[in-house]
């Protein structure tokens, strides 16, 4: 139990520590990658927690894929720092303005789940008993599969959709000769050879 | 017909596998490089390598100081001088071939009227310095010495051709 | 007595069966290096490394002793941390993800029920290494090999994922060695043999090995990702990247070339013991890997991609459907 602890604070600190760094770091690039350690530590946290499967979706999802692509943009982004600081005035009371937001809302959650014990059994699905034998991915896909049904499609079909408006965002038709690899390969000689005997001096 | 057998080919991998049955074969035949510093090719008796002075049977040096090898070396790699003997034969007293001059293109041993400078079959001859591709004429002679039982063979297999 | 048996002894044994699994691993990536050299050199008709030792057979010592005797260059340019980092990240995933490979049965050091997703999530970092290293050598070549490498590892991580899940449909569970057993009566390889072929191509592309080693493509970016590293650094991404062949090769055989399960279940077979098998099946990977290396050029990058996004995307997710679709019409469902 005590490593168990231990491990808690070391992770929730790290996450707490890379988080900060994120948005405190000079360098962009080095700013992802704390983002990149900080989605870690959750993962380790959701593990701690005995959430094995959302730790490794939370990986794969977030640092083998978003994380990567960010980095790929932010690695060629051009940045002027100087440019940056600028506009730092203009927008800090919006951004303080987000930021109490976020902390009340916070404050709020917290604040409800002091005031009534309860609420915290309505907001949290009852976990599997250990002793079922049921592995945390049977019990998130009953879930996912059976009472939540509609609101997954529903977040696969947002998905789609914003899937299919970033292809057609994105797409262009330029007048650029496409290269074909289908008719590439299967051009025959016979289709576009023809050999002629020539006599000396006759020409065709 | 066509379509449905390009298709298949393309799915089934054909053309990859083809290849690679290709390399696959190659690996079992006979290889055809020499494990080198422990085998070596054969070399032809014209072959041109390093160079050597070379001497008669009884131990006098061939070089008649003519200089024929340095008029027509064409990378002028050659330097020579020359005075008389005690004995009043006509000697060299320097004999210098800058090796990282030198073109190896056989000129100087066809130039010479006594077959003194050949181009041996030695090509392992790399220095770690500049300074040791300076060949001065004991050096040359000392080529000689050490070559001279294959020398002599390589003119004599040659001969007949000249 | 309370601190020793409970923690200190677990601790002392999980040490030790770690080194027991890492050092017949760095072995076997030193002795990779020979194979591939020599199973080259005999596919072109030459005689690989003759010299050192017989017939060349301390030549990875060697190789190893003159590496690690060398100078690391960090280029002044260089973001210092991120550059010593990324070698040591990618060599430490190659090594990390071997905690879930069953070698036999029970043979595993962490019998985690998301076995396979832990390996996937190791193998989807491994991307991290080399865009670090492109980034932090402050190189142009470099950067281009580590944009390539980004582009190139997460294309073919979805098509992996995909033929992950028709494996998964067909065992019921997400541990290695339930999949491995799943296999007793008949390797994946047969029933799901498009998916084994796109899984292995894809695995070739994961682990940048030619045809598809564009983040180092030597003829045009100079070694890539690699270009700035010298000596320990460069051995260690060396090491990372046949340590992730390897792993590779487990993986396919743990998926879809069943385990340490013997190839027919009767005698003569069934007497050589399930990690022998196993690592017969990973060298036979390994070998068709080296193999692939001596026969093919290399893809030219957007052929690369379109082979990833247009060919091998929409055939895994069809044959995930077929797949389901077979499972459930005739009733194979595992429970």
């Amino acid at each position: 139990m005590v490593i168990q602890g231990l491990a808690f604070y070391l992770f929730a600190l790290m996450t707490v520590a890379s988080g900060a760094m994120v948005i405190t770091a000079r360098n962009p690039v080095h700013s992802v990658l704390f983002l990149i350690l900080a989605f870690f530590n959750s993962a380790a946290l959701f593990l701690l927690m005995g959430a094995e499967f959302v730790a490794f979706i939370l990986i794969i999802v977030y640092v083998g894929a978003v994380a990567v692509l960010f980095l790929f943009v932010v690695m060629m982004l051009d940045i002027d720092f100087a440019r940056l600081r600028e506009g730092f005035l203009n927008y800090l009371p919006i951004g303080a303005l987000v930021g109490l937001i976020l902390l009340v809302e916070l404050l709020l959650v917290l604040g409800a789940w002091a005031i009534l014990p309860e609420s915290e059994l309505r907001v949290t699905a009852p976990a599997p008993e250990a002793a079922s034998g049921l592995t945390n991915t049977e019990a998130l896909g009953n879930l996912i599969y059976t009472e939540y049904v509609y609101a997954f499609q529903v977040a696969g079909l947002v998905l789609l959709v914003a899937m299919i408006g970033a292809i057609v965002l994105t797409l262009r038709s330029r007048p650029v000769r496409r290269q074909r690899i289908a008719d590439q390969v299967n051009r025959r000689p016979e289709d576009v050879l023809v050999v002629r005997k020539v006599d000396p001096g006759e020409g065709i | 017909m066509a379509f449905i057998d390009r298709t298949a080919r393309s799915l089934l991998l054909t053309e990859l596998l083809s290849g690679m049955a290709l390399t696959f074969k190659a690996m079992f035949k006979p290889k055809v490089t020499l494990n080198y510093p422990y085998e070596k090719g054969p070399l032809s008796p014209r072959f041109r390598g390093e160079h050597a002075l070379r001497r008669y049977p009884n131990g006098e040096e061939r070089c008649i100081a003519c200089k024929l090898c340095e008029a027509i070396c064409p990378a002028q790699a050659i330097t020579i001088e020359a005075e008389p003997r005690e004995d009043g034969s006509r000697r060299t007293t320097r004999y210098d071939i800058d090796m990282t001059k030198c073109i190896y293109c056989g000129f100087c041993q066809e130039a010479c009227p006594v077959d003194a400078i050949v181009e041996g079959p030695n090509f392992e001859f790399a220095t770690e310095t500049r300074e040791e591709l300076y060949y001065n004429k004991q050096k040359l002679l000392e080529n000689g010495d050490r070559w001279e039982a294959q020398l002599a063979a390589n003119i004599a297999a040659d001969a007949p051709y000249r | 007595m309370d601190f020793w048996s409970v923690y200190a002894w677990p601790t002392i044994l999980i040490v030790l069966s770690i080194l027991a699994i890492v050092v017949p691993i760095i072995l076997s990536v030193a002795y990779l290096t020979l194979a591939e050299r020599k199973i080259m050199g005999a596919m072109q008709l030459r005689q690989g490394p003759m010299v050192v030792g017989p017939f060349g057979l301390l030549q990875p010592i060697a190789d190893g002793v003159k590496l690690m005797a060398k100078e690391t260059i960090v280029p002044s340019g260089a973001n210092r941390v991120v550059f010593i980092v990324a070698p040591m990240l990618t060599f430490f995933l190659a090594l990390v993800a071997w905690a879930v490979i069953p070698f036999d049965d029970g043979w595993v050091l962490a019998d985690i029920n998301v076995g396979i997703l832990y390996l996937f999530a190791i193998s989807s970092l491994g991307v991290y290494g080399i865009v670090m290293a492109g980034w932090a050598s402050n190189s142009r070549y470099a950067f281009l090999g580590g944009l390539r490498s980004a582009a190139q590892m997460v294309s073919y991580e979805v098509s992996i994922g995909f033929i992950i899940i028709t494996v998964l449909l067909c065992v019921g569970s997400l541990n290695l060695s339930d999949i491995v057993r799943a296999q007793e009566d008949l390797w994946f390889f047969i029933p799901l043999f498009p998916m084994f072929v796109i899984f292995f191509v894809s695995t070739v592309a994961e682990t940048n090995r030619l045809p598809f080693d564009l983040p180092e493509g030597e003829s045009e970016l100079a070694g890539g990702f690699m270009v700035e590293y010298s000596a320990m650094t460069y051995a260690l991404f060396f090491l990372g990247e046949y340590a992730n062949m390897i792993l590779m090769s487990g993986m396919t055989t743990v998926l879809f070339l069943g385990g340490w399960l013997p190839p027919f279940d009767f005698a003569p077979f069934t007497w050589i013991p399930g990690v022998v098998w196993f690592a017969l099946k990973v060298a036979a990977c390994l070998f068709v890997f080296i193999w692939i290396r001596a026969t093919f050029p290399r893809y030219r990058y957007d052929q690369l991609m379109r082979l990833g996004w247009k060919v091998f995307l929409p055939l895994s997710l069809l044959w995930i459907v077929v797949t389901a679709g077979a499972l459930i019409a005739f009733d194979w469902l595992p429970e």
